[in-house]
């Protein structure tokens, strides 16, 4: 493995490979606003009716 | 030259009782443990085996040079109030303060390590089914895996590591404590709000970690009070003359496994360079505990961080150095010293995350815990243009890591994956092959009636004559199956086994 490679990485490099990337960033982004999409049109289903007395009611005692 | 390295995580997770007055975390933390040994059908655990229970004898700090014998008889002794089992994968299963506790075994690289943690958190999710099945009607015991309630109180994700004792002590402090600090950009499990003494909850809306707001201190070795960055607890569990374990108490519990993997892969590398003595000075920070909070409140990743020289950078440009470091000692050194494919592994995704930071965050939602929260939470506040003091935003932070696969937020997600599940089934019934972790999960398999006790360094057999015979395992690379795997299949019975391992060591 001693063939990896040294990578200097400077603004313009790592600017290039943003560049490099950005269609793979555009597909991922699709993806994930759909995915968040549907998360959030089905969290209200299983979050915590009374989101308040839900917080104030988690309570634990310090560990370790 | 470093060390093979032994990894392993010690997890606390938060649990809730609902449906009884006055609820008791540690009668809760009990019966949901053994809900679990009662329901589950492996051989060591089964409801018509006995149980295995954990020694808390300390063995001699002799060292044991035949590093695997049995020697005679020594008392068991049994802590009599608290549920402490060891199970069949080699993990330990006990009440640890008011928390159900679980110990992976002891893994030989970080991958191996990510496949025992997360067998740790079905073991949590089976033992609540099992738990919630005998309930009566109205009662419900959740688990979550996070480390804090938001209050002030908070619990732990240890990592143990262990590293050779000639190594100086003060060489580990001053380059792990910069590890430590900027490495949670990506090991932050995020949370909303602070819990730091003398802040308002809600000047800090969002941190990347759940854990900063509870270190006071840089060295010490306390875990309850006043935590310290660096755990000086020396407690080898091992041959410790040979060895020391770096006991680490100041990350965060992780469900994304890339998050996990990382946070062990990076600091089992920055390990080896420590003990090669590969690093010099010039990444050492300031005032390191000002450093976490700040490091951990900055979302934007651009805040200065103050390095002794007098010089600044981020805990990102930090971690750029740390990553290069990493880089040229591997092609220095090879791959092989830090865990072979695995440690190539590790700096692809190191090297994926930090351009991801570097550039477009929201690429690693799904990659790292605090990135998929903070966008759920703002996602959600936009949608119901909510607040940042909105109840709901808190509550969604708690739900992240609700274990119940239903009302969990994290597994509604498709977070990247390391592990399939069949070999997350795998861990929950078997121990890793390559450390001692094997002879304990095996024997428990094999013979659970026979074995009187066990814990990390020892085992104790009952064969049925008038001693209780103790086998010792101080050398944590010895008991794999390498090594006694064709011993375990060729005895039939624990007769068989101690003798031979008798024979072994008198020769």
């Amino acid at each position: 493995m001693a063939e990896r490679e040294q990578k200097k990485r400077t603004t313009s490099e790592s600017d290039k490979s943003t560049a490099e990337s950005s269609e793979l960033t555009a597909t991922r982004n699709e993806e994930l606003s759909s995915e968040l999409d549907e998360l959030l049109d089905e969290i209200d289903e299983v979050l915590e009716t009374n989101a308040e007395e839900f917080v104030k009611n988690y309570v634990q005692k310090g560990g370790e | 030259m470093a060390l093979r390295r032994i990894y392993g995580t010690e997890t606390e997770y938060g649990i809730i009782h609902h449906g009884v007055k006055d609820s008791n975390p540690i009668s809760a933390s009990s019966f949901l443990i053994n809900a679990y040994l009662s329901k589950t059908s492996d051989p060591g655990v089964g409801p018509n085996s006995p149980r295995v229970g954990w020694d808390f004898i300390d063995e001699s700090p002799d060292i044991d040079i035949r590093g695997f014998a049995p020697i005679g008889s020594l008392p068991p002794e049994i802590e009599p109030n608290l549920v402490n089992a060891v199970l069949v994968n080699g993990s330990r299963y006990y009440v640890d303060h008011a928390h159900p506790e679980l110990s992976t075994p002891e893994c030989l690289d970080p991958l191996s390590l990510l496949k025992w943690d997360r067998a740790g958190d079905e073991i949590l999710i089976n033992s609540m089914s099992a738990a919630n099945e005998a309930l009566p009607e109205g009662e419900e015991i959740i688990i979550y895996k996070n480390n804090s309630d938001g209050k002030g109180n908070s619990y732990g994700c240890h990592e143990n590591y262990l590293i050779s004792r000639e190594t100086p002590f003060g060489r580990i402090v001053q380059h792990a404590t910069t590890h430590f600090i900027t490495r949670q950009i990506f090991t932050g499990a995020g949370k909303v709000g602070s819990e730091a003494v003398g802040e308002k909850r809600m000047e800090v809306p969002f941190q990347l970690t759940q854990r900063a707001d509870f270190f006071e201190e840089e060295v010490g070795l306390e875990t309850t009070l006043k935590r310290p960055i660096i755990n000086t607890r020396d407690e080898p569990h091992a041959d410790p003359l040979k060895y020391r374990r770096l006991h680490v108490i100041v990350g965060d519990a992780n469900l994304c496994e890339v998050a996990t993997f990382l946070k062990l892969g990076t600091t089992g590398i920055l390990m080896a360079m420590i003990e090669d003595d590969f690093l010099d000075n010039r990444l050492k920070i300031a005032e390191p505990v000002y450093a976490l909070r700040e490091v951990s409140r900055d979302i934007s990743l651009e805040a200065p961080i103050r390095l002794e020289d007098g010089k600044t950078a981020t805990a990102l440009s930090l971690q750029w150095e740390i990553f290069e470091r990493s880089d040229k000692y591997i092609n220095e050194f090879g791959f092989e010293n830090v865990g072979g494919e695995i440690a190539l592994k590790v700096m692809d995704y190191w090297e994926k995350v930090l351009s991801a930071l570097s550039s477009n965050t929201d690429q690693l939602f799904g990659v790292l815990d605090w990135v998929t929260k903070k966008k759920i939470i703002d996602s959600y506040a936009d949608r119901h243009n909510l607040g940042v003091d909105d109840y709901k935003l808190s509550a969604l932070d708690l739900q992240y890591h609700d274990l119940r696969p239903e009302m969990s937020l994290f597994s509604r997600i498709s977070a990247e994956k390391l592990v399939s599940s069949q070999e997350v089934a795998v861990a929950i019934e078997n121990p890793p092959a390559e450390t001692r972790a094997y002879f304990r999960g095996k024997c428990l398999q094999k013979w659970p009636e026979n074995v009187i006790i066990a814990n990390w360094d020892s085992i104790v057999f009952d064969i049925g004559d008038q001693n209780l015979h103790r086998v010792p395992m101080m050398e944590p690379l010895r008991g794999s199956a390498q090594h006694v795997g064709d011993l375990i299949d060729n005895c039939e019975t624990v007769i068989e086994l101690i003798e031979s391992i008798s024979e072994r060591s008198n020769n």
